[in-house]
């Protein structure tokens, strides 16, 4: 069975306030596998059930109908709950809301202090966590006075510290601007690349889906895509059609291509369009 | 724009009495209190305002950050002096008018009485400048938690104030964009009577209120990923140690209140 494992999955939001209750199926039967090492990018606009389903894989919804799997360990088992938290962390769109304490090592001591982990462990711990995310020197830092990416950052440093073997961001990058966004990507592409982290990486950004080893596109609770970048974005009107766009440059491409000119719809990098270009040119 | 903005009114510092252990400082800080009731006369009296006096110099704390804490209180001072004054009628006459009479009595109680409430609120005001807030909040959840075996949820009290600790300058941040977004579309904050303004407070305090459920969902939601549950089995990364210095710091209260009890013995 594969590391994170979905079957089936089915998810409702109901709305009791009204009468008669109103319920809101986000998740129609989604199945999914995700291996250890993955880095795994969720695409869809919104309300297409993505956020949804991420709080899926760490129970924090619980399915309706289905089974979510981590690692073996079936989230719909109160006793695997903590477990499976220790396993799977999760960074959200606002740094603002997920920092709890009020310097930024205490903050990433939070998840340890839960754990019940020995106080020395802790310590080095969390210097490891904030070093892998470059922010050990703002250590003694208040979180307000930092900048959106470096709290998004520590956030990270957060999750790093339980060491889990996966990571989920629902739209980390959202609330920051370039530079931030940046910084971010960088250190969750090193996660997974040096420290094998799995990344399910939720965004509506095309350029950060571009970088995943696979795309899953999920549109009206259901799954559309799931395949390498290439495959997937190489399929401009299908992904238009879902009110989603590829990247500029898949875009270039596949307008020349269209207009009879010889190049490949697969194109995903600036340095690829670059090339092909180039290599058009020549001609 | 309200950028640096300081929790509390910590006044940051190396001072002997900075570094002492919040919990020690916090025990000492409520014998200090406890030592400026029993003294009974001026001269007991004596002892405390010298301690209260040493202990602001060794703090280092600027004369100009205690004066701030003691002018709200100005008023109670003044309204205290005068009721002693006034109604201490005991002891020689130095003037009597009508109803009016001051006598020595009447004035050594007023004397005595504002030294007390001055020197009380130095005394704790240094407590709150020389211990940061998240200090003081680990200390007052430890020096609480034997109460957790009669059910009082002291961990989630210390959360509490942990949390609106993290969360003051964020909403301070966020009053500020909401003020100026309604500015932008024309709401007038500064003109008109008290109720007026009052009234315009309403389109800062309700989105405001909107956003700090916002908020708590979300952190409800990140602390849970972060395997929160409660402060069963918690642990804490930074470990409180007793270390000499706190030994010397209860000594040197010690003293002073030794000699208050001689004081009021002999005297």
């Amino acid at each position: 069975m594969s590391y994170i494992h979905i079957r089936g999955l089915e998810f409702s939001y109901v709305n009791d306030l009204e009468e008669p209750p109103v319920k809101n199926t986000v998740l129609k039967g989604i199945d999914l596998d995700i291996e250890r090492g993955e880095f795994v990018a969720v695409l869809g606009h919104n309300g297409s059930g993505k956020s949804t389903l991420a709080k899926c894989i760490n129970a924090i919804n619980l399915p309706e109908k289905g089974e979510v799997t981590v690692d073996g360990l079936d989230t719909i088992n109160e006793d695997n709950l903590l477990p499976i938290r220790k396993r799977v962390g999760m960074v959200f769109q606002n740094p603002d809301n997920q920092i709890v304490a009020t310097i930024v090592e205490e903050d990433v001591a939070f998840a340890l202090e839960n754990l019940g982990v020995e106080p020395n462990e802790i310590r080095r711990r969390v210097d490891e966590a904030l070093e892998t995310v470059g922010m050990y020197e703002y250590r003694m830092h208040a979180p307000h006075k930092l900048s959106g990416g470096q709290k998004q950052r520590v956030a990270i440093a957060g999750i790093i510290a339980m060491k889990p073997d996966c990571i989920v961001l629902d739209e980390p990058t959202a609330m920051l601007d370039p530079k931030g966004r940046n910084e971010v990507m960088k250190t969750i592409k090193m996660l997974n690349k040096e420290h094998g982290v799995t990344i399910v990486l939720i965004t509506h950004y095309m350029e950060e889906a571009a970088q995943a080893d696979r795309v899953v596109v999920i549109d009206g609770g259901e799954k559309i895509m799931d395949s390498v970048p290439k495959k997937v974005f190489s399929q401009v009107d299908v992904m238009r059609n879902l009110g989603l766009d590829v990247p500029q440059v898949t875009e270039i491409a596949d307008f020349l291509n269209k207009n009879g000119y010889d190049i490949s719809n697969e194109i995903i990098t600036e340095d690829e369009c670059v090339q092909a270009l180039f290599s058009l040119l020549k001609k | 724009m309200i950028t640096d903005i300081t929790i509390g009114q910590y006044f940051p510092g190396k001072s002997a009495v900075h570094r002492l252990d919040a919990r020690v400082k916090i025990l000492l800080t409520i014998a200090f209190i406890v030592m400026l009731f029993i003294a009974d006369d001026i001269k007991g009296l004596g002892v405390g305002v010298v301690f209260t006096l040493l202990t602001f110099l060794i703090s280092r704390i600027p004369f100009k950050m205690m004066w701030k804490s003691i002018k709200p209180i100005l008023i109670i001072l003044i309204i205290t002096a005068m009721l002693n004054l006034f109604f201490v009628h005991t002891g020689t006459p130095y003037f009597e008018w009508k109803f009016i009479k001051i006598t020595d009595k009447g004035v050594e109680t007023a004397v005595f009485m504002v030294v007390r409430i001055v020197c009380l609120i130095i005394g704790t005001s240094l407590l709150t400048y020389t211990t940061s807030p998240i200090d003081l909040t680990d200390a007052i959840e430890r020096l609480l938690s034997p109460l957790k075996k009669i059910k009082v949820p002291v961990h989630e009290l210390a959360m509490m104030m942990t949390i609106a600790l993290r969360f003051i300058p964020t909403l301070i941040e966020e009053t500020d964009k909401i003020m100026s977004a309604q500015k932008a579309r024309g709401a007038d904050m500064e003109t008109g009577s008290i109720f007026k303004k009052a009234k315009a407070l309403i389109p800062i305090l309700i989105p405001l209120f909107v956003s700090s459920f916002r908020h708590a969902e979300e952190l409800a939601l990140a602390m849970e990923c972060r395997c929160y549950h409660g402060g069963e089995g918690r642990t804490k990364m930074k470990q409180l140690k007793l270390r000499l210095a706190d030994l010397w710091g209860t000594l040197y209260l010690a003293l002073f209140f030794a000699g208050v009890i001689v004081i009021n013995k002999i005297g």
